[in-house]
C-alpha cells in the first residue's frame, strides 16, 4: 500500500464508534422515554387494530367500500374496492391486511402532518430548503437496514418502530411535492392575491395552497405507496401484518404464502392509490 | 382637479447594489450601462408624473421600457428604490413607498384595484367567487359581498356565468371577471397592466369599448399600460411614452401626436393614422388668423370661396358661398343633408377629423367652420389645414 493510504486508513475517522456512542448515550439518558413514547404508540395501534377487527369483516369491507364512493363519487370504484378486499378475506389474510392498513394510513398521515409545513416553510425560504435538502437526500437514500438498527435500539420491537421507519423513509416526498406545489403556484395568481390586499396567511390559504392542493394529493398517494413500500422491512422489527407473512414465505421459502401475501399488498395498494388520487371518477 | 396618483422622481432598480445602482442613475447612466457596472437592472429612472382624479393615464413604451414597473409601484408589487409614489387616500395621499404594512393592504383593498395581462384569476373557484376575492380578502361580510358581486357581474353582463369556473370561460370573458373583481372593491384608483393585450383583436376592440363606457358611468382614476398606440390613443386621456425606464414624453393624444418630443416618439406615432387622433380644434385656423374682409365679413380659407358675417356676440350672422348666401348646417348629421352647394358646414372643436373631411368631401371642398358650445364663431378650417394636418407638415 502505498504511503498516503497507508495514513488514511490508519487515521480512520471514527464515524461509527461516534454515531454509537450517539446513541448509546440517547439509550443510557432518555430510555425510558423513548420506552414510554414506544410504548403508548404500540397501544394506540394495537388498540385502533383491536377495534377494526371487532367488526365483521364484510362489515369493515362494505364501509370501506363506501368512503371510496363518498371520496371518488364513483360506484365502478366502489364495487372495485368491494371486491378487491373481498379477495383478500377470501386469502385469509384480513387480519394482517388490518394491520397493516393501520401501518400504514397512520404513516401516510404522521408524514403528511409533518412534511406538508415543512415543505411549504421550505417553498417560502429557499435557504431553508438549501439546507433541507441534503437531509432528505439522506433519508431517502440511507439504506432501509441502516435506520432500523438505531430505531430498534430506540423503541425496542413491535408497530411503533415499525411506523417510525416508515415515516423517515416517507416524509422526505411529501416535503419535496409541497414545495414543488407551492413553489410553482402561477405568480400571476400569487400578485393577484398580493394586489388585492391579502396577508400572507390569506396568501397561503387561499391562493397557494389550493392551488398546490393537487401536487400535494399526488404527495398523499405518493406516501401511501412508499409506506406500503416499507411494510416488509417494518416487520423485520416486530411490526405485525402482511410483511410479516412475506417474511415468514421468505424464511420458509413458502411460495404459495409469499404470492398470497404479495397479491393482498398489491391489491390493498390499488385501492389505497385510487381512493386517494385527485382526479377518480367524475369529481375535478 | 384632485391629484389621484403622483409618482415623484421614481427610480425602480432589481438587485443588490441599489446604492451604486442609485448612484449610476445620477450620472445619467443607461440601463446597459448599470447593468454592465453592477449587475442590476433598471426598472425606471427619475419618472414623474401627475395622475389626476377621473383620467385615463396611459403609460406606453416598447418591451422593457418600464411603463408596467412603475405601474406596479402604485400599489408596492414592485418597490421603489427612491422617490415617492403618492397615492390618494380618503381625505390625504399616503406615500405608498415609506408605508406601514397595515396601511399598504389597506389601500389594496380599499384604494387600488389592478387588472393583469394574464388574468390572474384562480382556477379553481367559480366567476362569483373569483370576483368576490377582493372583498373576502378585505373582510366583508359574505351577505354584502354577494350583493355586490351579482351588480359588478350585472354591469359587466357575466352574471348567466356566475356558477362556471373561470377556466371554463374564453380569453375575452376570462378578462371581463378580472374587471368585475376589480370594480367590486370600489377602489377609486384602477390600475391596467396591459390588460386587453392576451386578446384577439376583435374582443380587445369590443373590451376598449365597455372599459370607455364603464369609465362613463364609473369615472374611476385609470393608470392603463399598453404598448398599442391605437389603444392608447383610443382610450387614454392622457399618454406618457417611456423609453429605457425614463419618460420621454407626456401629453394628450393629439399633442403626442402633432409634436412628438423626439425621434424615438416619431418612430412610434409613425404608423398612427392621424384621422382616429386630430380633432377639428388640432387642426382650425384661428377666428383672429383669418383674413377679414368688408364690414364685419371673415374669409374662411384663402382661397376666398366662402365667408361669414360675425356679429358682436361672436355668432354668424350670415354666410356667403361663392358669392351667393349660403346657410351653415351641422357636419354632425352630414349623410342626412341633402347634396347642395349653397350650405356651409360647421363642426364643434371636438369634432373628429374624418368627419371633418367628410364634410369638406360633401361640399366640394369648402371649409368647415368652428363653433363652440354657445354657437360662437371660433375658427375654420381649410383644405390645406387638413392636408398639413395628415401630412404632419
Amino acid at each position: 500500500m502505498d504511503p498516503i493510504s497507508k495514513f488514511l486508513v490508519a487515521y480512520k475517522i471514527p464515524i461509527g464508534p461516534w454515531g454509537k456512542a450517539f446513541f448509546g448515550f440517547l439509550t443510557d439518558n432518555f430510555d425510558t422515554v423513548f420506552r414510554t413514547f414506544s410504548n403508548s404508540l404500540n397501544f394506540l395501534l394495537d388498540g385502533i387494530v383491536d377495534g377494526l377487527l371487532l367488526l365483521p369483516p364484510v362489515l369493515l369491507i362494505a364501509l370501506i367500500a363506501l368512503l371510496a364512493y363518498f371520496l371518488q363519487r364513483s360506484k365502478g370504484l366502489a364495487v372495485a374496492v368491494f371486491l378487491g378486499l373481498l379477495f383478500i378475506l377470501n386469502q385469509n389474510l384480513w387480519k394482517q391486511t388490518v394491520e397493516t392498513l393501520v401501518l400504514v394510513v397512520a404513516a401516510a398521515a404522521a408524514s403528511m402532518a409533518i412534511g406538508v409545513p415543512l415543505g411549504i416553510w421550505a417553498a417560502h425560504k429557499p435557504k431553508v430548503y438549501r439546507i433541507m435538502l441534503p437531509v432528505l437526500d439522506l433519508m431517502q437514500t440511507l439504506p432501509t437496514f441502516v435506520y432500523l438498527i438505531p430505531v430498534l435500539t430506540l423503541f425496542g420491537l413491535g408497530n411503533a418502530p415499525g411506523l417510525i421507519v416508515t415515516i423517515i423513509f416517507v416524509i422526505p416526498t411529501s416535503v419535496r411535492l409541497t414545495h414543488l406545489g407551492v413553489t410553482s403556484v402561477p405568480k400571476s395568481i400569487v400578485e393577484a392575491g398580493e394586489a388585492f390586499g391579502a396577508t400572507k396567511r390569506q396568501l397561503l390559504w387561499k391562493v397557494e395552497l389550493p392551488s398546490a392542493l393537487p401536487t400535494i394529493m399526488a404527495g398523499l398517494t405518493q406516501s401511501i405507496m412508499l409506506s406500503l413500500s416499507m411494510v416488509v422491512f417494518a416487520a423485520l422489527i416486530g411490526a405485525g401484518g402482511l410483511g410479516t407473512e412475506i417474511n415468514r414465505a421468505l424464511g420458509s421459502r413458502r411460495i404459495d404464502l409469499g404470492l398470497e401475501a404479495g397479491l393482498a399488498i398489491v391489491v390493498l395498494a390499488i385501492v389505497l392509490d385510487r381512493m386517494t388520487r385527485i382526479g377518480v371518477g367524475g369529481k375535478k | 382637479m384632485t391629484v389621484a396618483v403622483d409618482f415623484k422622481n421614481v427610480d425602480i432598480v432589481f438587485g443588490a447594489d441599489q446604492a451604486g445602482s442609485l448612484a449610476l442613475i445620477d450620472g445619467g447612466a443607461t440601463r446597459a450601462e448599470i447593468l454592465e457596472k453592477t449587475g442590476n437592472v433598471l426598472g425606471c429612472a427619475g419618472a414623474s408624473l401627475t395622475v389626476h382624479e377621473g383620467e385615463i393615464s396611459v403609460l406606453m413604451g416598447l418591451s422593457g421600457s418600464g411603463k408596467s414597473t412603475l405601474l406596479r409601484a402604485v400599489n408596492r408589487l414592485n418597490v421603489v428604490s427612491r422617490g415617492q409614489v403618492l397615492v390618494k387616500d380618503g381625505d390625504g395621499t399616503v406615500d405608498v413607498v415609506t408605508c406601514d404594512e397595515v396601511t399598504l393592504r389597506r389601500l389594496r383593498q380599499k384604494q387600488v384595484a389592478m387588472v393583469f395581462q394574464q388574468f390572474g384569476l384562480l382556477p379553481w373557484r367559480t366567476v362569483e367567487e373569483n370576483v368576490g376575492l377582493g372583498l373576502e380578502l378585505a373582510g366583508v361580510p359574505e351577505a354584502e359581498r354577494k350583493e355586490r358581486v351579482q351588480r359588478q357581474l350585472k354591469l359587466v353582463n357575466l352574471d348567466p356565468w356566475s356558477k362556471k369556473y373561470a377556466h371554463e370561460l374564453s380569453g375575452g370573458m376570462q378578462q371581463r371577471v378580472g374587471l368585475a373583481r376589480a370594480f367590486a372593491t370600489e377602489a377609486p384608483i384602477l390600475l391596467m397592466d396591459e390588460p386587453f393585450s392576451a386578446l384577439d383583436p376583435l374582443i380587445r376592440t369590443k373590451l376598449q369599448d365597455e372599459l370607455l363606457q364603464l369609465q362613463a358611468e364609473l369615472k374611476k382614476t385609470i393608470i392603463f399600460v399598453s404598448h398599442d398606440l391605437e389603444e392608447a390613443l383610443k382610450i387614454g386621456t392622457h399618454i406618457t411614452i417611456m423609453e429605457g425606464g425614463r419618460i420621454v414624453q407626456t401629453g394628450a393624444p393629439e399633442d403626442i401626436v402633432l409634436r412628438p418630443a423626439n425621434d424615438y416618439v416619431r418612430d412610434f406615432i409613425a404608423n398612427v393614422n392621424p384621422l382616429s387622433v386630430l380633432t377639428a380644434w388640432n387642426v382650425m385656423r384661428d377666428r383672429r388668423d383669418l383674413e377679414e374682409s368688408t364690414d364685419g365679413w371673415v374669409w374662411l380659407d384663402r382661397r376666398k370661396t366662402t365667408r361669414f358675417k360675425i356679429d358682436e356676440h361672436g355668432l354668424v350672422a350670415a354666410a356667403e358661398r361663392d358669392g351667393k348666401p349660403a346657410v351653415w348646417v351641422s357636419c354632425t348629421d352630414i349623410e342626412a343633408q341633402p347634396e347642395e352647394t349653397a350650405q356651409v358646414f360647421w363642426a364643434a372643436p371636438g369634432t373628429s377629423l374624418k368627419t371633418v373631411m367628410m364634410a369638406m368631401h360633401r361640399s366640394q371642398t369648402a371649409p368647415v367652420a368652428l363653433f363652440d358650445d354657445q354657437s360662437r364663431f371660433v375658427g375654420a378650417i381649410g383644405v390645406r389645414d387638413v392636408l398639413s394636418a395628415v401630412l404632419r407638415r
